[in-house]
């Protein structure tokens, strides 16, 4: 890549003002370095992943409308989160969060456990529990 | 409390907190020295483990390993510790500032508040360096950061003590030893002959066999998968090449100024033939990483898009081998 060709494309960087380092050559050849705002391959794979983070969310809300899911996993999915990664926060095997997920189970929750939950998400019991997808 | 530290940004996390730590010991070595040195040019693909619902493809050996490897091979102790209490793991990172030792952390990603939010995800391994503390804030050092940052001691616990793969455990490091003589020859020839090993290792999980592996994967994945998938697979796999740290073509382009700084050093031409070579291997990864983003953002449903995909990684794979040969015989 030479100097002049460092991408200077629109992206979710140059939106918050970040500029990422980038290697290039200059014009004998030579190794240098220079700014990029943003990449229109790398926008397209973040949105990409974000778009799917986004289709995950709202499945969640819909599973939990229809009483198929409890509101953890809309959390865990807002949070951007895996099974292994919310488990790991709550301190729990990952069979138990698995288990949570049942709305039967997920009623039965003690508040003890229904805190580590709230404090992984940073939010309240009450926000937990009271969350019905909309 | 603030140590004399000087920020330079750099495209990697890794390399540029260890390269911004050494200047701050006085051993002026870039970014790509240390790269190079360390044996950070690497390819992984492990398509059993998942990360973020996708197979784990890395251009860059584990967290860690970049520092550790350049550490040694230039004759420098670097100390590790991790913590089980946030509050011991903050009253050790203060020692260190009030002993004007500017320190590096292991960082989680989602909780960093001054990454945009986009790039906020459960990222275990992000490094920083702590140059400093005023009040309740700590100076931050992040050195894919244009400028220097700061902290709150609540905020810089949260990244610390970040939960999920690779969980940092409140890990500092930090130089404790530097040798009064460094022999930068055996160094870089160390680095160079470990990364050619690596690239040319005789498993398909790594280096340009699992280029290859790759390559045969992505021609089945819209069947397999369904197009839908395969295209997020396909996102993912140009974010671990191309996304903030790798200073563009999965790594490439450091590398190649690596070979060009290690030319100078060991008065060796073909380095300097080498790295021009790289630099083009380098140009066809962005020409790949582009067009797989078109096939991301079509949504194309004809099969020969991942074909000719499949392709061009399977021509990259064949010139590294040949690269990574050559480079061999030239050190």
């Amino acid at each position: 890549m030479k100097k002049e060709e460092i991408p200077q494309d629109e992206s979710n960087l140059s939106k918050s003002n970040v500029k990422e380092l980038c290697y290039a050559t200059d014009e004998n050849g030579n190794y240098t370095t220079g700014l990029s705002t943003g990449w229109e391959a790398k926008t397209i794979a973040l949105e990409s992943s974000i778009n799917t983070i986004n289709e995950r969310i709202e499945e969640a809300k819909e599973n939990i409308k229809s009483g198929k899911a409890s509101p953890i996993v809309y959390f865990m999915e807002l949070h951007r989160m895996d099974w292994p990664t919310l488990a790991d926060y709550v301190g729990l095997w990952q069979w138990r969060v698995k288990r949570h997920v049942k709305p039967s189970v997920f009623k039965k929750l003690n508040n003890k456990i229904l805190q580590k939950y709230a404090d992984a998400f940073q939010i309240s019991v009450d926000e937990l529990i009271n969350y019905k997808g909309a | 409390m603030n140590t004399n530290f000087t920020h330079h940004q750099s495209a990697h996390c890794e390399n540029g907190v260890a390269s911004n730590l050494l200047k701050f010991n006085g051993i002026d070595i870039s970014e790509p020295m240390v790269f190079g040195i360390g044996s950070g040019l690497f390819f992984f693909y492990l398509p059993l483990l998942k990360v973020n619902q996708a197979p784990a493809i890395s251009y860059r050996p584990m967290p860690g390993f970049i520092f550790n490897k350049a550490a040694k091979r230039l004759g420098i102790t670097v100390k590790r510790i991790k913590f089980s209490s946030p509050e011991k793991a903050q009253i050790a990172l203060e020692n260190n500032l009030k002993n004007n030792i500017p320190t590096g952390l292991q960082v989680g990603v989602y909780n960093l508040t001054y990454f945009p939010d986009e790039y906020r995800f459960h990222f275990n391994a992000h490094n920083l360096v702590v140059y400093g503390k005023t009040d309740n804030t700590f100076l931050i050092s992040d050195p894919v950061m244009e400028n220097v940052t700061t902290l709150t001691e609540a905020e810089l616990e949260k990244v610390r003590f970040a939960k999920g793969t690779l969980s940092p455990k409140g890990q500092m490091y930090y130089p404790t030893h530097l040798p009064s003589e460094i022999n930068w020859e055996s160094a870089i020839k160390k680095g160079i002959k470990n990364t050619c090993s690596d690239m040319l290792a005789p498993v398909p999980i790594v280096g340009v066999a699992a280029m290859r592996y790759l390559a045969k994967s992505i021609r089945k994945w819209p069947k397999s998968k369904g197009v839908k998938v395969a295209n997020h697979y396909l996102a993912q796999m140009i974010r671990m090449q191309e996304e903030i740290g790798t200073g563009g073509g999965g790594f490439r382009f450091i590398y190649a100024a690596f070979l060009q700084e290690a030319a100078i050093i060991l008065k060796n031409d073909k380095l300097k033939e080498l790295s021009f070579e790289m630099t083009q291997i380098g140009d066809l990864w962005r020409d790949f990483a582009l067009n797989a983003s078109r096939v991301c953002k079509n949504r194309s449903n004809v099969e020969d898009v991942y074909n000719t995909l499949a392709d061009q990684l399977l021509h990259l794979a064949n010139l590294e081998e040949k690269f990574f040969k050559e480079l061999k015989k030239a050190i």
